[in-house]
């Protein structure tokens, strides 16, 4: 990638959205990654999905953990607040956060890496709270930045593209893994289909919930070569849509595509996802049959995407709780405090 | 020490299987001696098990009110056959050894020097009471009742402390009661009553209240306004997010929703506990978490992270022996050095020393005032003496005109007028810069990051910006110095001697400077409370070129700190340790000191 710092051009004739950005105010510094990283088509999908939700930046939070992926929210929405944490660590600070201010949208963006090693505990337990956030994994199967050594992603059989050899310990689905710890919202993606991911997105953050987006995205320096189960041309050979999403704002008239089978869901805030399984047996709210789906097709070698699992009954980390519906940011400390009367009535039993 | 009418300074250990439900028994007893306004301290010696290993409940009554303990046992409640000759090994010549005699031990009616009381307490129970649990409950209450005589508690005292104890059930105040008179009787009936250590009502105990360190540590935390807490179980810090739990449902639930004004989160390990406390304060809710010695260990990255980062975060230390596992159930002050310097790289920690549980109250407001004005981490290091033990301590108070120290930070309506927002720009001068608030106002935005950053909180490599943020955070600790609670310094006239402590080692050397001055040995003392060390603590030493530094552990960690962080040549810091694991007594420290003193070599 050039280093030139490019100058930010405002564009009088840009269309606005419903809170009258651009989505100019979406995006965010130039990325520093590989010219061609799959991971720079996810941040173009996210800035979109942003703009086309007409969500305020400010109002989202975006963490991310170490690695490639991790250095992505510098790429996408400028304004919102952003936090670089520690190496598979990004779960836990997300749900403090969300604990804190559960008013603002969050956006965790991990790698293969951060989540399904390091960080694989974290992820699972951020799983079953159902932390209301967006959980992203730009999976490439490759650690990056140490230049090239294989993920716990990584498929058996995959080659490194130095010297590594061939992988041959089993890989961690993150998808299987999310529908297993009770993952109210599962859906994987491919960095290389915008026109999927977008509404996959769009999905995933009015989601109330943990909504788990897996992107296979590909390292075009270390792990995209022949041989190779996580590149570009391998995807696009063995992706195998199931569901597709089509994402519904509430105003917008519910119109049903005819040729594949549609179900509706209702998000929280009152919009739709229409979901549209290309195999009519597909049930995605039926956790036991998507599993063995997964399986089945991955047997063949295929990568199974789309929105492929979905609860949105389910209730969240707060809910679950039974904590307050205004922020705790947002009480006041006369609220918290229960003062000097009773700290004394309190003390009697200490006597 | 002569043991003829002892009245108010004596020692009762009651040895006991632990399961077997003595707590209640042993909380009655002592709780009925302090309501005779005579002062006493309690102290727990607990295994590392839920079931079926000894375990010991030491009270010491203290007409002289010293919160320590005294290192001595005068009366042995024996209830644990498996410890019976040890138990009567401890006891100090001149005492009073009781055991269930239900079999009768000849072998416990050795000692000449010691009056050996039998009662047959499982029998007396067993025929009062039905029900295997019961029954052994009972027999608990039974040796209070024998207590009660031999002692001369006043019963009145017993009935109503049982009364308020369980309230609305009469049934289980009834049984109480009996099992009360018929440890009462049995003692009246066989033996001379009172014994000559025994209890006579006095008037020093109004005002105060009997209360454990991580009680009144989690009441702070109510009381400091923090909403968000996270924690993962470990012994002995535990109890301090029970507490929490219970004052909150307490103060903290919404009255006419039943929604819950916080949120606490158990973790799935102390990673994810101090991660989620650092996101919840990132955010701007006051947020805290809790641990021991090995969750210290897992904590440094994070401390890091929020040290470099400058996010506020309250964490209390509730120290215990290590290293490593440890004993889990045992005191120590280990974790100073770790706790003062966790996390690789350039790091130092604002630290809080309280001494008792009073000041574990006080300072855990005064911690997230620190923590929030400063913009890092405090870690309150408490132990396993004050956290778990019940203390004396003079009634807590509340200021209802407190209000929360906050420190810099830009709202929405400060950072519209702004014209550009530097995270790390050292407006003031002191080392503290201001922070805006995720979802206040777009131009408050920055990506936080515990990479390399410049004071504009962007990435960096460049080795001026570098330095320009680590140069500024070291002179945000000199402002540290300036704000954390200074020393408490007692000094005599004319004083031979100086000694310098911290935490819970304090009843020790009152009642050691106490026994010094009977030598004819005045002392000066500093009790240190925080870290970095002010102006106070250093000039102490100006005028004590010889002083001894008394700790629990075996490195003299807070000796090595003073002499890294004050240049104190190594030769004027005499160490006094002890790091066995029991609550620090006076005998621990006196011999040390007068052996050092006696070999002239004290300034």
């Amino acid at each position: 990638m050039s280093f030139i710092k490019k100058p930010r051009i405002n564009h009088p004739g840009l269309d606005t959205n419903a809170v009258g950005l651009t989505i100019q105010d979406y995006e965010g510094a130039m990325s520093t990654l590989c010219a061609g990283c799959g991971h720079d088509s996810v941040s173009s999908a996210i800035v979109q999905a942003y703009y086309e939700l007409a969500i305020e930046p400010h109002r989202v939070a975006k963490l991310s953990g170490i690695g490639c992926s991790s250095k992505t929210p510098t790429y996408f929405l400028r304004p919102a607040h952003g936090f670089n944490s520690v190496h598979g660590r990004m779960p836990s600070i997300a749900t403090g956060a969300s604990a804190a201010n559960r008013d603002l949208h969050y956006i965790g963006i991990s790698g293969d890496g951060d989540s399904l090693s390091i960080g694989l505990g974290q992820f699972c337990h951020a799983i079953r709270r159902n932390v209301n956030m967006l959980y992203v994994i730009e999976n490439n199967g490759v650690y990056g930045l140490t230049k090239g050594q294989f993920s716990a992603s990584a498929d058996v059989g995959s080659s490194a593209r130095k010297g590594g050899g061939t992988n041959e310990i089993p890989p961690i689905d993150p998808v299987l893994t999310a529908i297993n710890f009770g993952c109210s919202f599962v859906a994987r993606g491919f960095s290389g289909d915008k026109t999927t991911l977008v509404p996959l997105i769009k999905a995933a953050i009015l989601h109330r919930g943990f909504a788990l987006l897996d992107v296979i995205s590909p390292c075009v320096t270390f792990n995209d070569h022949e041989g190779s189960t996580k590149s570009y041309l391998h995807t696009r050979e063995f992706e195998q849509t199931a569901v597709y999403a089509d994402f519904v704002p509430i105003r917008d008239e519910i119109t049903a595509s005819v040729d594949t089978h549609v179900t509706s869901v209702t998000l929280h805030d009152g919009s739709q996802i229409h979901l549209r399984t290309v195999d009519p047996d597909y049930d995605p709210f039926d956790r036991d049959s998507v599993v063995s789906y997964i399986h089945e097709h991955q047997n063949k070698g295929q990568i199974v995407t789309g929105l492929l699992f979905v609860d949105e009954t389910a209730p969240d980390m707060l809910t679950l709780s039974g904590t307050t519906e205004t922020p705790l940011v947002d009480l006041s400390f006369d609220t918290l405090n229960p003062g000097a009367a009773a700290l004394k009535t309190l003390q009697k039993q200490w006597r | 020490m002569a043991t003829e009418d002892r009245v108010n300074d004596f020692v009762i250990r009651i040895a006991t299987v632990n399961g077997t439900g003595s707590t209640s028994a042993n909380s009655l007893l002592m709780k009925a001696i302090f309501r005779m306004g005579i002062p006493v301290v309690g102290k727990n010696y607990f295994p590392s098990n839920i079931q079926g290993l000894p375990t010991w409940y030491e009270i010491r009554v203290t007409k002289d009110a010293y919160l320590s303990r005294s290192g001595h046992i005068d009366i042995m409640v024996a209830m644990n056959a498996q410890t019976y000759s040890e138990d009567l090994a401890s006891v100090q010549s001149g005492g009073v050894f009781i055991y269930d005699s239900t079999r009768r031990r000849e072998e416990l009616h050795a000692r000449a020097d010691v009056t050996v009381l039998p009662i047959p307490l499982s029998e007396l129970a067993n025929n009062a009471f039905t029900g295997a649990r019961t029954r052994i409950l009972m027999r608990n209450v039974t040796y209070v009742g024998a207590l009660a005589a031999l002692l001369e508690i006043d019963l009145n005292t017993l009935k109503q402390l049982l009364e308020e104890t369980f309230a609305n059930k009469q049934a289980l105040i009834d049984s109480n009661l009996t099992a009360i008179q018929i440890g009462y009787n049995y003692a009246r009936e066989q033996f001379n009553c009172p014994l000559s250590m025994h209890l006579s009502r006095l008037d020093k105990t109004a005002g105060y209240i009997m209360i454990d360190g991580n009680t009144a540590a989690a009441l702070g935390c109510v009381y400091a306004g923090a909403t968000v807490g996270s924690w993962y179980p470990i012994t002995p810090s535990t109890s301090l997010f029970d507490a929490f739990t219970d004052f909150c449902k307490r103060f903290r639930t919404d009255t006419e929703s039943g929604t819950q004004n916080y949120c606490i989160i158990q973790a799935e390990d102390e990673l994810a506990a101090i991660g989620m406390a650092l996101g919840a304060a990132w955010n701007g809710a006051r947020a805290f978490t809790s641990t021991s010695g090995p969750g210290i260990s897992l904590m440094s990255e994070f401390l890091g992270l929020a040290y470099f980062t400058e996010i506020p975060l309250v964490l209390f230390d509730i120290q215990r022996v290590g290293p490593s596992t440890g004993m889990p159930t045992r005191t120590q002050q280990s974790d100073i050095l770790a706790a003062a310097y966790a996390s690789h790289g350039d790091t130092r920690h604002v630290l809080l020393f309280p001494s008792d549980p009073a000041e574990c109250f006080e300072f855990a407001v005064k911690a997230f005032d620190l923590a929030d004005r400063l913009q890092t981490p405090v870690i309150v290091l408490s132990d396993l003496d004050i956290g778990m033990n019940d203390w004396p301590c003079p009634e807590l108070r509340w200021d209802d005109s407190y209000r929360p120290d906050y420190g810099k930070v830009y709202r929405a309506n400060e950072l519209r007028d702004l014209e550009r927002f530097q995270r790390y720009l050292d407006v003031d001068g002191d080392g503290i810069c201001y922070r805006s608030l995720p979802g206040d106002h777009p131009r408050g935005a920055y990506l936080i990051r515990g990479s390399g950053h410049n004071q504009a909180g962007a990435y960096t490599e460049r080795s001026d910006e570098y330095i320009e943020v680590m140069d500024r955070l070291r002179r945000k600790f000199d402002t540290a110095a300036t704000l954390v609670p200074g020393p408490i310094i007692e000094r005599t006239p004319n004083a031979d001697m100086a000694i310098v402590s911290l935490g819970s080692c304090h009843g020790a050397i009152q009642e050691t400077r106490d026994r010094l001055v009977e030598k004819g040995l005045a002392s000066d003392y500093m009790r240190i409370r925080s870290f970095p060390f002010c102006d106070d603590v250093r000039s102490f030493f100006d005028s004590h070129p010889r002083v001894f530094v008394v700790e629990q552990n075996r490195d003299a960690q807070l000796r090595s700190l003073l002499m890294t962080e004050t240049g104190i040549a190594a030769d004027r810091l005499v160490p006094v340790l002890y790091y066995g694991g029991e609550p620090l007594s006076s005998v621990d420290i006196i011999d040390v000191i007068a052996q050092d003193i006696k070999q002239g070599k004290a300034a």
